[in-house]
């Protein structure tokens, strides 16, 4: 049965730190490489006597504290100045001082986390309970109160007689060879196990039915509902004060709300092109407001160069082209009727447009009109 | 070991215990039955805890109308009680990270457990926080994060600065702690005798093996984890006074805040881990592993913190008369001598005068007299919090806005329930953790180093 075993490496036990730190330094000396010292304890001196080199763990904080610091300050400085610019407290929107707590603290976060991760995962290889030295006396013993050391079968100077005299001449209270256990190293993970499955299931049921329950159930229940539901009068609400039934309010006969002057010249648009005069001025602003308006509700139809190229393709009869002479010679207050009231098979656009942007739309509409029919004087 | 060598008078474990005893003391709490006085203890703490699920639903159902709090006075226990635990948490660290880094050998016996009361006094200073918001649920919202209302946090806000610092406090604390767990979980690993506990700690454990390989690489990692909380926990307190000290109410609006509340915060958390301590090595008869020295040693470190904290008190009364600001010193005068003057003088007795007596050797050595006076520090440092926010706030620039708070019998259950909640961790941990770290004492009893040689 022991002859088949593969063989991992010949340990001795030692009982005092005194001996081991001799022991582990004769061995160092020998040239042995893959060898190694199991202490219940840190036993000072064991680096230099085992001839480690030191530890490179100093370098992954510094990486990771620094870039911490870095990313920090770099989400901070597009958060506060480029995504969400808002001045708070009259401060400037990148206050360098403001961030140094958080800064700080990222750096510390970030730095502590990946140092450990990295000892753990990447240095150690763990978690690895696999490990041939683990379920052994030997471990046992250097987990409590002995000091053992391990020369790997795999050392390229590797000869068991030499060692075991080595390992006497040295004290050993004990010296035992420790073999790689078969069935851990013929285990294969099985990943489609019923029960693996069984429990991802359960996990995907569980997780998914909680999220379900708590953003769209439980969040409607009392008293989590408390700020969704109060007692007062909603917008739409049926009432059961007023006659009416009605929630809200009509207003006091003849109020008019601020920008909405009621449109004297409905039916009549030569009446309308001979009263109205433009109020918007000409300005980049107001040209601004007209092209964006244009773009969204009159280029479909218009197209954006106002030629009647509309981007319906034909699902949609298409108006015609707005660079006619009839058009060009209409007066602003002649177009601002036809954008109240609609023509033909055009509705009217109040329900979009207000007032002021009914005008900035006229505006731009010039500018296409003179844009496409440019003279020579123009271009001066 | 021979006399006259010199690691005899740092000899921090009493007697010359054999390592394999050693083990067995300390994780027999794990491997032993919980008796009859664990029980009446948890009862206790549950039933405290109870305390804190009726204020809490309380709370939650009705609103934080149920709390004393008006309008002016908005902070009152909700967060004197977290400035308190947060506080107690900075002995821990102060006793695992900075002692560390000055090679204390005596915090060897105390730094598990004191780690231990970080953890869970953060657990508890946190939950204030997050019941103040009076929403808990949103509490996520406190996070930064690229969420569905396009909307970002105020990073120039102290209270902003607080959730990092805090959140950033418990992450390392616990991952401080977890690190120093691993060797000691392999030892249980190695002692188990049952197949549940055996799968348990080898998880755990993550597959320890004392190798020096390892120990190299860990000890490295421990001293880089030191190094990184010692400045953490300065400026996690630091920025806790930040939430007073950056507004402009007086009493609040001094630059001496945050050297103070660290200082009051060690003081604070040195006296609760001694409380805690007194009893926990009296029941599990540590007694020669946190040595009566090692109490004597805390008990000076409280004279320091304590007699700092008396210069802050002192300090800021002289300021605020030499500053000649008139709203601050009214509110000084109004700490001392106006409605909350109980508390002021409940303050300066317990933090100031009662430490004083630490001068005295007999007094230090003294385990009941010390018993009693952490208490009493434990009490003033909370009403020091209850005086800076309370007195503060009741009665700030406009005469017209003052108004008195009286906690309602809600605040009064959340604090006794946050005792109970940090207690009931607390014995928990007793029961499922070894409470001292088997390795790290191991390694500086009597002989478990090499004698030294001439090279």
């Amino acid at each position: 049965m022991m002859s088949e075993k593969i063989l991992y490496s010949l340990n001795a036990i030692f009982d005092t730190p005194d001996e081991i730190s001799h022991a582990a330094e004769k061995i160092a000396e020998k040239g042995y490489k893959k060898f190694d010292v199991h202490t219940p304890y840190p036993v000072h001196g064991m680096d230099d006597a085992m001839r480690l080199a030191p530890s490179k763990l100093g370098y992954v904080a510094l990486i990771f504290g620094l870039s911490g610091t870095l990313g920090a300050l770099l989400s901070l400085w597009w958060v506060s100045a480029i995504d969400y610019p808002i001045v708070i407290g009259g401060k400037p929107l990148f206050s360098f001082p403001a961030y140094i707590p958080v800064m700080f603290e990222v750096t510390v976060l970030s730095a502590s986390i990946a140092t450990v991760l990295a000892m753990l995962f990447v240095f150690f290889k763990f978690p690895n309970n696999s490990h041939p030295l683990h379920g052994t006396g030997y471990m046992k013993k250097v987990s409590s109160d002995k000091y053992g050391i391990s020369i790997q079968a795999d050392d390229p100077k590797f000869n068991e007689e030499e060692i075991r005299k080595l390992f006497e001449s040295l004290h050993a209270s004990e010296i035992d060879l420790i073999f790689w256990d078969n069935e851990e190293l013929n285990h294969k993970n099985k990943i489609l196990e019923p029960k693996f499955l069984l429990f991802l299931l359960a996990a995907a049921v569980i997780t998914s039915g909680t999220a379900y329950f708590s953003l769209n159930k439980l969040m409607f229940m009392v008293p989590f509902n408390w700020m969704m539901e109060q007692q007062k009068q909603n917008a739409q609400q049926k009432s059961l004060i007023f006659d009416d039934g009605f929630g809200m309010r009509q207003p006091v006969a003849g109020t008019v709300a601020r920008g909405y002057m009621p449109y004297e010249f409905k039916g009549q648009p030569d009446l309308a092109g001979e009263k109205l005069v433009n109020p918007v001025p000409i300005s980049k602003e107001s040209l601004k407001i007209g092209q964006q308006k244009y773009d969204t509700f009159c280029s479909p139809c218009h197209g954006y160069h106002a030629e009647g190229d509309s981007r319906l393709r034909g699902q949609y009869p298409n108006p015609p082209t707005l660079h006619s002479d009839k058009v060009r010679k209409w007066s602003d207050g002649r177009i601002f009727a036809v954008l109240t009231d609609g023509q033909n098979i055009m509705p009217s656009y109040s329900t979009q447009l207000t007032v002021d942007e009914k005008w900035a739309v006229i505006n731009y509409v010039r500018a296409l009109q003179r844009a496409l029919n440019a003279k020579e004087s123009d271009l001066q | 070991m021979s006399t006259g060598d010199y690691t005899k008078e740092l000899s921090v474990i009493e007697g010359k215990p054999l390592l394999r005893d050693l083990d067995e003391l300390i994780s027999k709490p794990l491997e032993t039955k919980p008796d009859k006085k664990f029980y009446i203890a948890l009862s206790i703490t549950l039933s405290m805890l109870g305390m804190l699920v009726i204020g809490l639903g309380l709370t939650f159902y009705y609103g934080i109308g149920m709390w004393g709090n008006n309008n002016p006075v908005g902070w009152a226990f909700g967060i004197v009680n977290f400035v308190f635990w947060v506080g107690i948490g900075h002995a821990g660290t102060l006793i695992s990270a900075i002692l560390f880094l000055f090679r204390q050998k005596w915090r060897t016996g105390i730094a598990r457990f004191a780690e231990g009361m970080t953890i869970f006094a953060v657990f508890t200073a946190g939950l204030f926080p997050l019941i103040h918001v009076g929403r808990p649920w949103l509490g996520g919202y406190l996070f930064p994060y690229p969420n569905q209302h396009s909307l970002w946090v105020n990073f120039t806000s102290p209270l902003l600065w607080d959730v990092f610092a805090v959140s950033t406090y418990l992450t390392v604390s616990l991952i401080f702690w977890y690190v120093g767990l691993i060797p000691d979980l392999a030892i249980l690993r190695e002692k188990a005798t049952s197949k549940i506990k055996k799968v348990i700690y080898s998880t755990f454990s993550l597959g320890w093996r004392f190798s020096n390989r390892h120990w190299q690489n860990y000890e490295m990692v421990y001293l880089i984890l030191a190094g990184f909380a010692t400045p953490l926990v300065l400026s996690v307190h630091t920025i806790v006074s930040f939430d007073f000290a950056v507004s402009i109410i007086p009493g609040w609006h001094t630059t001496i805040f945050p050297p103070y509340f660290v200082a009051g915060a060690v003081f604070s958390g040195f006296a609760m881990v001694q409380n805690v301590l007194i009893i926990v090595r009296k029941i599990f008869n540590y007694e020669h592993i946190i040595t009566i020295d090692t109490l004597e040693k805390m008990n000076k470190i409280m004279l320091l913190t304590g007699s700092m904290v008396g210069y802050g008190y002192a300090m800021e009364l002289f300021i605020s008369w030499y500053s000649g600001v008139e709203a601050e010193q009214f509110t000084f005068l109004n700490r001392a001598l106006g409605p909350y003057a109980w508390a002021y003088w409940t303050m300066i007795t317990c933090n100031v005068i009662s430490p004083q007596l630490f001068w005295f050797k007999k007094i230090r050595r003294a385990v009941p007299v010390m018993f009693v006076i952490a208490i009493f520090v434990n009490i003033g440092m909370w009403f020091e919090r209850f005086v800076i926010i309370v007195t503060s706030l009741s009665r700030d620039f406009l005469p017209s806005s003052w108004a008195h708070f009286t906690p309602t019998y809600v605040d009064v259950m959340i604090l006794i329930g946050s005792f109970g909640f940090f207690f009931t961790w607390i014995l928990l941990f007793t029961k499922a953790l070894p409470v001292v770290s088997m390795v790290e004492v191991k390694a500086v009893v009597d002989g478990a180093q090499p004698t030294h040689k001439e090279h």
